[in-house]
């Protein structure tokens, strides 16, 4: 029987708040356990609520990204569960009145198709602690830093088809919540985690299958390993004749298997009701004009100008505009330079290599787009060849100089572009290689080319590889052609 | 509508509260009668009034994006039953 996977995706994204969504604790990444944890963070008795209004605006944002209505009276519920990582007992969310409304998404795929996946809702809501369970004398451990991180859990319809789909949908948010500034979108750092739900049906049946929720996928790889393996699960116990149990599975990225987490029925009995220490959000229109009138540019309209104002392809494009820092390196670079394309060249080639060798984001990186852009005018102006370029690159990278003229002369990677320097080092190699020349004169066209290469070591040697190799190419190809 | 003694423990044990057997069938009894006010609520026509999500007519205030939290761990930790690390421990949770 052929098979139909169906795939819809719930997103938290962590908002790049500085404080709290109800208290003024501070939401940087990495402290000490507990010193970010405040009364309220830790329900302290008599403590309230306040809500941070940053949190309203980039949800808004987001909104307005997704073509969504803004909902202008937000209400917050509690979902109440017992875990030692939620110190209230209870998450404060929203259920009834979310302030993100219905909107779209639109999707590029490999083969250059679009899709629309629609967006059921967005809602504001708090992120809950940390609980470190290596051994603690039996017991566990509880950091409070990340409670009451503000999140917006963004809910999609069941509208993939296939892992391609789903995570291309969560690439483009990430790519849209980043250009927005909303999340810094450090995936390793959790501030974007991804809940998938899957569910198989013959193909051309109608109803959805049983779906199942693997939970807390944060990384892009991962989310296409674990569809695959839970597509064929799912696949094979039906084909047995067996059934889909609707439950909640845990996917470990490491070993690349994935288990039930025992389906405690009562656990999401989760029991809501409207937060009575909290009263109702009001927008107004006004507010959302203000916001509107401050939106950054999204991913979508980067690439299409991308494409008028420095004439990339459809393809580098599409890349280079997708990650807001690697959009802002490119395009520092390309008018620092003067040169889009060869800009273009080094940030995907270079530039992004290093970046995922070092695991890192383009906002992150130790070189900035002004020392880029630095770099790839020296190469464009014949200052350094292209191989001393990438010295001078892994200098910057590593932090051992910042300045770009200053390493090419310290490290001696100045290129030797004056032609009468040149012709004199070319006259004296060739001088020592008769064989070789003779060899050249009686070899056809061909052959020709393949023989240049064999003067060019030489010459690089001679002149300490800091001859331009593109105009010792073309005084060699003279002499010997005459 | 109605909640039986299996009810009761259900949701107690969602609460983390313990209950003698013993008061179940008291508790039931109770809960049932402020239930029975509800139904009466109930009764009242509210199409065309919109849910209420708070009893007070006012709308939240907002304060603006500012740490104003200062590191209190050692406060904090000096009310818990056991820490290390800078960790608050608790009986093992992991499913």
């Amino acid at each position: 029987m052929e098979w139909e996977t169906v795939i819809g995706l719930e997103v938290h994204v962590q908002l790049a708040t500085k404080s709290k969504i109800f208290s003024g604790s501070s939401t940087a990444f990495g402290a000490e356990p507990n010193t970010q944890a405040s009364a309220v963070d830790l329900a302290l008795p008599g403590t309230l609520p306040v809500p941070n209004e940053q949190a309203f605006r980039y949800a808004t944002m987001f909104g307005l990204a997704i073509d969504a209505d803004i909902c202008k009276r937000s209400v917050f519920e509690r979902k109440n569960y017992f875990y030692p990582d939620l110190p209230k007992g209870y998450q404060t969310t929203q259920l009834d009145a979310p302030i993100v409304g219905a909107g779209v998404v639109e999707i590029t795929l490999k083969d250059g198709s679009k899709k629309n996946i629609r967006i059921h809702h967005a809602h504001l809501e708090e992120d809950a602690g940390k609980s470190l369970h290596e051994d603690y004398h039996g017991m566990s451990g509880i950091d409070l830093n990340r409670a009451g991180t503000p999140l917006i859990e963004v809910v999609s319809e069941p509208d993939m088809r296939n892992a391609e789909e789903a995570v291309e949908f969560a690439k483009t948010l990430h790519s849209i919540v980043t250009s927005l500034g909303i999340c810094d979108g450090e995936m390793s750092q959790g501030s974007m985690r991804f809940d998938v739900n899957i569910s198989v049906r013959p193909k051309g049946q109608s109803e959805f299958g049983t779906r199942t929720e693997t939970k807390n996928l944060n990384s892009f790889r991962f989310m296409e390993q674990a569809i695959a393996l839970e597509v064929e699960r799912q696949i094979d116990v039906l084909e047995e004749g067996g059934e889909i149990v609707q439950e909640t599975r845990l996917y470990d990225g490491d070993k690349h298997v994935a288990r039930s987490m025992r389906s405690k029925e009562e656990a999401n009995d989760y029991r809501y009701f409207p937060c009575p220490d909290l009263l109702p959000v009001v927008l107004t229109d006004e507010y959302i004009e203000e916001v509107r009138a401050q939106m950054p540019e999204l991913p979508a309209a980067r690439k299409e100008r991308f494409i008028s104002e420095f004439s990339l392809s459809d393809y580098d494009a599409g890349i280079l505009s997708a990650d807001a820092g690697l959009a802002s390196l490119f395009e520092t670079s390309a008018n620092i330079s003067g040169d889009a394309k060869l800009s273009a060249n080094w940030v995907m080639g270079e530039f992004s290599a290093r970046l995922n060798a070092d695991d890192v984001s383009a906002a992150n990186a130790p070189i900035s787009g002004e020392a880029l852009g630095q770099l790839v005018l020296r190469v464009k102006d014949n200052t350094v060849s292209s191989s001393g370029a990438k010295k001078v690159f892994e200098k910057l990278w590593s932090q051992e100089g910042s300045d770009v003229d200053q390493i090419i002369d310290a490290e001696g990677l100045k290129q030797v572009s004056d032609t009468g320097a040149l012709e004199a080092m070319v006259d004296e190699v060739l001088a020592g290689m008769a064989d070789q020349i003779a060899q050249y004169k009686a070899a056809d066209d061909k052959k020709r080319k393949k023989l240049m290469g064999s003067f060019m070591g030489p010459l690089m040697k001679a002149s300490k590889g800091q001859g331009n190799p593109k105009l010792f190419n073309e005084i060699l190809a003279k002499k010997l052609n005459d | 509508m109605s909640i039986s003694p299996d009810d009761i423990q259900k949701i107690a044990r969602l609460s983390r509260l313990q209950i003698e057997d013993d008061k179940v069938e008291k508790l039931s009894g109770d809960i049932n009668n402020i239930l029975g006010l509800v139904d009466q609520l109930q009764q009242a026509d509210t199409s065309n009034v919109a849910p209420m999500a708070h009893p007070l007519d006012a709308v939240q205030t907002l304060r603006a994006d500012q740490v104003t939290e200062t590191n209190q761990r050692d406060k904090y930790q000096r009310v818990a039953p056991a820490t290390e690390d800078g960790l608050f421990l608790v009986p093992k949770v992991i499913e």
